[in-house]
């Protein structure tokens, strides 16, 4: 088969059919996908709750709600009940003064609002200095504090946190976001 | 052509990274473990395959002076389709090759083949042309992610053998030059003799 002329006609009709063509098969795959998609976004969603509250027996992720931050916008917070009894809360907060963007942890709150465990959901730090922030030898020391009195600062800053060593921009950035789920709960009033 | 011939020269005589070093921008930031590198590899090579084929069929129907945005729109949908697909069934890996997948569009390599190849050869070879280049891509970044994860983290495949950080540079972007310039100065040494 001979190639087509590049007539106005000829490229109109082509570009149009292939493009139809191409909208009809990413059409298929979307519907094929969206929901293994939503499956795999909420199976992260609770498995990230069920690291930071204790046992509970509720549906935190059907009763999330959204609390106004100080920065304007909102977090999410998941409440986490036993027998209908508030245990914990999971919330969803983020620093944008990271090292290299966004990073966003999971921070769980006893009702008192004792801190009872942190895990990194998502960051960009450098690799070997940065990231070490996920390591248990870094969150461990949020354990079991309650921050109206432990300071949420690096030691650099007056505060009672041990940085990171060649990493202190990162420790900021955690403790700044951890700070901002704390002030956050506090005044939406759930203590 | 030999179809043989046609299939090997991906790996060695016209490996895409390691020769034509087309396509170094995602080759350099996601070789940062042998994983990320394979999965990386793998992605494009099953849009080197679709779009090679696809545009091998089209290539007549084509008319020449719009064929780029032809050919883009083809490399376009397969990237999409790889972006939901991996979404979806590896979502941890899509993470960490984050905006990259959607960058395999404008990789050189799949319009290069497109262009230099698949609209001017048949379906089957086309094909045969998409796999061994997409093979030869993936064995780039698998070598080059596996001296990077030994050497900057001292793990493989994630499992740890070395206690401590290894050499950090490594994982850094300054280290994926160091290791892709050592990588094609070797090859060119064999290549030579």
């Amino acid at each position: 088969m001979a190639k087509i002329e590049s007539s106005f006609r000829n490229m109109v009709l082509s570009l149009t059919f292939i493009s139809l063509g191409a909208s009809v098969a990413l059409g298929f795959v979307h519907e094929f996908t969206k929901e293994p998609i939503e499956v795999s976004k909420l199976k992260k969603k609770i498995e990230a709750v069920k690291m930071v509250v204790p046992e509970y027996n509720n549906d935190p992720v059907v009763e999330m709600f959204k609390l106004p931050s100080e920065w304007g916008d909102s977090l999410d917070v998941y409440p986490a009940k036993k027998d209908n009894e508030i245990v914990g809360y999971g919330v969803k907060t983020y620093s944008k003064k990271g090292y290299s963007g966004k990073i966003t942890l999971a921070v769980g709150f006893k009702p008192d609002g004792t801190i009872i465990n942190i895990t990194v959901l998502e960051q960009k730090e450098t690799p070997g200095l940065g990231t070490k922030m996920a390591l248990p030898a870094f969150v461990n020391q949020f354990i079991d504090k309650d921050p109206s009195s432990f300071q949420l600062k690096v030691k650099k800053d007056g505060g009672q946190v041990d940085a990171i060593t060649a990493a202190t921009i990162s420790s900021r950035a955690f403790c700044d976001a951890v700070q901002n789920a704390y002030s956050t709960l506090k005044k939406g009033d759930l203590k | 052509m030999n179809q043989l011939q046609n299939f090997t020269k991906g790996f060695f005589k016209e490996n895409p990274i390691l020769v034509l070093v087309l396509g170094t921008c995602p080759t350099l930031a996601t070789t940062t473990s042998a994983l990320n590198g394979m999965g990386m590899g793998l992605a494009t090579t099953f849009v080197l395959i679709g779009s090679n084929v696809v545009i091998s069929l089209l290539a007549n129907v084509i008319p020449d002076k719009v064929r780029i945005p032809a050919f883009i729109v083809v490399i376009a949908s397969f990237v999409t389709v790889v972006d939901l697909v991996m979404q979806a069934y590896v979502p941890s890996l899509y993470e960490t090759l984050g905006i990259f997948i959607p960058l395999i569009v404008v990789n050189c390599i799949v319009l290069g083949r497109a262009e230099a190849f698949a609209s001017k050869n048949t379906v089957l070879s086309s094909l045969i042309d998409g796999v061994g280049m997409g093979l030869g891509f993936t064995m780039a970044l698998g070598i080059l992610g596996t001296f990077r994860e030994i050497v900057g983290s001292g793990s493989i495949f994630g499992f740890k053998f070395i206690k401590g950080d290894g050499i950090l540079v490594f994982i850094l972007a300054p280290g994926a030059f160091i290791a892709l310039g050592y990588l094609i100065a070797i090859i060119n040494r064999f290549r030579r003799t």
